[in-house]
């Protein structure tokens, strides 16, 4: 009585084995690290690894050693943290104009554990350190720049076609185009129909004017948000690469928001600056012939539009636009060989190119002008509703005259500083935003915090944990022992499942482990009540070991099924820290199922199983 | 080693005063709720909080000059932790920004005037808009599992024991949030997700003695109502408080070593444990009984296909 065939106790065996396996590489210490990579232009070579080494021993900071990761990029590890923050000072004081320098957490694994894929848990920014943003992308621009596109679209088929129309005018989301009579109105409808199927189309007429309604149709509306969302994420994922941060995550949340995850970022402030940034140059040339206080008085002439430098000093450009940042393919920053200002070297496209070859060539002497624009959505409370207001800044950077025809490779100054030239020519190179962004949650939390973090959460569970395991042998006696056997197996198990399916543990993850272990727990309570019950109703310790399991089932199943129903709906209706607790809960809820109904069961089978027994200890 | 005799309380004899202090606690709560409202943290109003941490303790008026001085006079301003933190609260309100680059503001204000290094510590904005949608989501996350957990005990049991594990359930997240609610305590999403985890505990406790009163129903055929929810109570009075026990003590642990973080989380487990244990007795057993649950009720249903076959 009271044995397990041989395979059920193979497969605990297998179980167990496979997750001290997987919890194994969380044994080894996490080093704080520091991830060097190439800036833009400079290459990582063996050569860098002695610069680095040479760097840090002049700054005296000991380091445990660099080592050379896949893509180009080398890993120095630290022994504190404390090193680690002066090691960085010290490489981007030295080398900070070749290479980009991000704070992680690097466990020390042996080369064995490596090779064979396994990783430890990934830490949560909440125990590691780091910036963590949400951010909104404004659907309503998005929408608005395609309206745009197709009253462009709309105009050039009827030019192009000889079709005379009256206007394109723009009201709530529809487009309504007016013709003189009913005829050609006709043939418009039919034409744009034919050509731009993406279009719903609608006739009406208002006394002498007849008209053509477009709208989006649904499927091209929700395209067109599909469309900004995923270019946005491209475009924060090229400057969050530039940016050389280790690890970053960079995903989509519901159907506009996008969650940037930044582990070991130490500028919250630059960081936020330039994912949030939408800003680009233009290029004008400075109309010459009017005078600019007549515009600053009212009269702009019709062909112009007036600006402000960076001391605020009225300047008219030509409504034109040369070259927008949209053509630009690429840029760097640096300085000015003649003047040693910090510059931006730009690169066109082709279609830039050949009109900036033409406009510079009939206006050779004559002064351009770069203006530097910038959008930003802010949303304040007004009598307590959100509001969103958008801010747009245009100002005139630079100004110089043309001294020869200029190619598809040119420079700009007039920047304020070497990192705002560093900061323009990353933003103009990782491509524009198709529609506005508003960071619309942030939670960075610094490295010191992190690590206090980290210390408090185990420490915690440990203090915890150890209380309930005297307490369950001091009541329990063996059978004590083996809920405490079973409760650590319980931990090793939940920690083997979140390194192999790399999910994030958290602070609230740390707390739903202590939930999961206060579960387990409970189900050996309620097997080890049951069977002194038994005992007390004088059956045999075999029978009553067997009842005790049996009739506890249920309990605990019915128990643990609907916290994990809980857990479920934590899940998926839950963000952030929620999302954490639920995680750990769900796994751990399954692991205290296995082991408190199969494990426990297996060794109390393995001490007792057919033996003849009088007493239990229990 | 055993902390107990075999306990013969007659427990139901209290159900009536049981059922008044109940009520009021309720009442009382739900009055808290009414006059005092919830201080509900930043991840529901929207709003910026940022900790800072110097080198040497700092006076709380000094960091209020500086940020009177960059225009941040409406600003919050506490000690946190120890005299040399520093935990600064901008809320959101009318016509004053609220974007992401406000925490950067206010921490270059504080750098600009501190005498030594300044640490950011934790640095935290939420927009207005996902405040009120956490809000929300937090919201649906409760009444979701409530209904799951309603569909789940209704099968299993039967809808008289369902309607009472759900009615222990709401009185402890009630009682639960009221402490937050009395004491002014902040409701954060961590707490919120304690709530959740409140509701989980309550259930457990509940199943646990409901299991034990279908069983014995089946088992005992002499006896009234009142005796067998009785004796079911009695029978796992030490499981109960030795699951409880320990679960106090993990979560003690967790309130007196978990750090600033985890407090509230702590705080609003120690609360729904201490809570979920009673209810599962005073509110969910009561509320089953008053309902009239009946021997009959719980039978196992007899296979139909069994008596065919003994037809003719």
């Amino acid at each position: 009585m009271n044995r397990y065939p041989w395979w059920k106790n193979l497969l605990i065996l297998a179980v167990v084995l496979a997750g001290l396996i997987f919890a194994l590489p969380n044994m080894f210490s996490q080093d704080p690290s520091i991830e060097v990579s190439a800036a833009r232009g400079s290459k990582v070579s063996s050569a860098t690894v002695g610069e680095l080494k040479a760097v840090l021993e002049n700054a005296g900071v000991p380091y445990k050693g660099v080592q050379t990761l896949k893509d180009d990029r080398l890993l120095v590890r630290f022994g504190t943290s404390g090193n680690q923050l002066e090691g960085q000072s010290a490489i981007e004081a030295a080398l900070g104009d070749r290479y980009h320098t991000a704070l992680t957490l690097s466990p020390d694994l042996p080369g064995w554990v490596r090779f064979l894929g396994l990783r430890p848990m990934v830490l949560g920014l909440d125990l590691r350190g780091g910036v963590h943003v949400v951010i909104d992308v404004d659907m309503d621009a998005a929408i608005d720049q395609a309206l745009e596109r197709y009253t462009d679209d709309i105009r050039s088929l009827l030019r192009k076609e000889r079709i005379r129309y009256l206007g394109v005018t723009r009201d709530k989301g529809r487009l309504a185009v007016r013709f003189g009579d009913a005829q050609t109105r006709d043939r418009a409808d039919s034409l744009i129909h034919e050509e731009i199927p993406d279009l719903e189309l609608d006739t009406g007429e208002e006394g002498q004017s007849y008209y053509v309604y477009a709208s989006m149709t649904p499927s091209s509306v929700a395209s067109v948000k599909k469309f900004a969302l995923q270019q946005n994420i491209t475009t924060l994922r090229n400057r969050v690469n530039a940016l050389g941060v280790a690890e970053p995550i960079i995903q989509q949340q519901g159907d506009r928001r996008i969650v940037v995850e930044l582990p070991g970022a130490s500028d919250p402030g630059r960081i936020k600056d330039i994912l949030g940034a939408t800003a680009t140059l233009e290029y004008r040339l400075v109309d010459t012939e009017h005078s600019v206080e007549d515009a600053v008085n009212g009269r702009v002439p019709p062909s112009d539009k007036l600006y402000k430098d960076r001391s605020g000093r009225p300047i008219l450009l030509q409504r034109r636009v040369i070259v927008t940042g949209n053509e630009i393919t690429d840029a760097s920053a640096g300085f000015d060989q003649r003047t040693g200002q910090p510059a931006v070297f730009v690169s066109l496209d082709a279609q830039g190119a050949r009109r900036m070859r033409n406009v510079t060539t009939e206006n050779v002497g004559k002064p351009m002008a770069v203006v530097f624009i910038e959008n930003r959505t802010e949303t304040r409370l007004v009598d307590g509703k959100p509001v969103k207001r958008k801010v747009r800044t245009e100002e005139v950077i630079s100004v110089a005259n043309i001294l020869e025809p200029f190619g598809r490779r040119f420079q700009t100054t007039g920047l304020d500083s070497s990192r705002e030239a560093h900061d323009l020519a990353l933003l103009l190179r990782a491509g524009a935003l198709a529609a506005p962004i508003e960071i619309v949650e942030e939670r960075t939390i610094g490295p010191s915090l992190g690590q206090d973090n980290i210390n408090q959460g185990f420490e915690s569970v440990v203090i915890g944990f150890i209380l309930v395991v005297l307490f369950m042998a001091f009541y329990y006696k063996v059978f004590g022992l083996v809920a405490d056997t079973v409760l650590i197996v319980n931990l090793i198990l939940v920690v083997a499942v979140l390194s192999l399916l790399q999910a994030t543990l958290t602070l609230p993850g740390i707390a739903g482990i202590v939930l999961t272990v206060g579960m387990s727990v409970d189900a050996n309570v309620l097997i080890y009540e049951r069977i002194r019950e038994e005992l007390r109703n004088r059956n045999t310790p075999q029978a009553s070991i067997q009842a005790g399991y049996d009739k506890a089932l249920s309990t605990i199943v019915d128990a643990n099924l609907t916290t994990l129903i809980a857990a479920i709906t934590l899940f998926s209706f839950g963000t952030g820290p929620v999302k954490g607790f639920a995680v750990t809960l769900f796994i751990g809820i399954l692991t205290s199922l296995f082991t408190a109904i199969m494990g426990s069961r297996a060794i109390v089978n393995l001490l007792y199983g057919g033996k003849r027994l009088q007493t239990l200890p229990v | 080693m055993r902390f107990f005799k075999r306990t013969n309380i007659d427990f139901m004899r209290y159900q009536w005063p049981a059922l008044v202090l109940s009520t009021t606690i309720n009442l009382l709560a739900i009055g808290s709720f009414f006059f005092q409202g919830l201080n509900f943290g930043l991840d529901f109003t929207g709003g910026t909080v940022i900790e800072a941490g110097y080198k040497q303790p700092v006076q709380l008026s000094e960091v209020r000059s500086a940020l009177a001085k960059a225009g941040y006079s409406e600003a919050t301003v506490q000690h946190f932790g120890s005299s040399r933190d520093v935990l600064i609260r901008l809320a959101p309100k009318n016509q004053v920004e609220s974007t992401a680059a406000v925490s950067d503001r206010v921490f270059r204000a504080l750098s600009a005037a501190a005498k030594g290094q300044v640490d950011l510590r934790r640095a935290e904005f939420v927009g207005p808009e996902v405040g009120s949608e956490l809000a929300e989501s937090g919201g649906l996350a409760v009444l979701y599992s409530l209904i799951g957990i309603l569909i789940y005990v209704w099968l299993r049991f039967e809808w008289r024991f369902s309607v009472g594990a759900i009615i222990a359930t709401i009185h402890d997240t009630i009682v639960t949030v009221a402490v937050f609610s009395l004491f002014r305590i902040e409701f954060d999403l961590t707490v919120l997700a304690a709530v959740l985890a409140v509701i989980g505990y309550s259930l457990n406790d509940t199943v646990v003695i409901f299991d034990r009163i279908r069983e014995n129903f089946r088992k005992i055929r002499k006896g009234t109502v009142l005796e067998v929810v009785n004796l079911s109570i009695n029978e796992t009075m030490s499981r109960t408080i030795i699951t409880s026990g320990t679960t106090l003590v993990v979560v003690l642990a967790l309130f007196f070593f978990g750090g600033q973080v985890i407090h509230g989380f702590a705080l609003a487990m120690l609360v729904g444990v201490a809570v979920g244990t009673y209810s599962s007795i005073y509110v969910a057993s009561s509320a089953a009984v008053m309902l009239g649950i009946s021997r009959a009720d719980l039978m196992p249903v007899k296979k139909e296909g069994a008596q065919l076959d003994q037809l003719p």
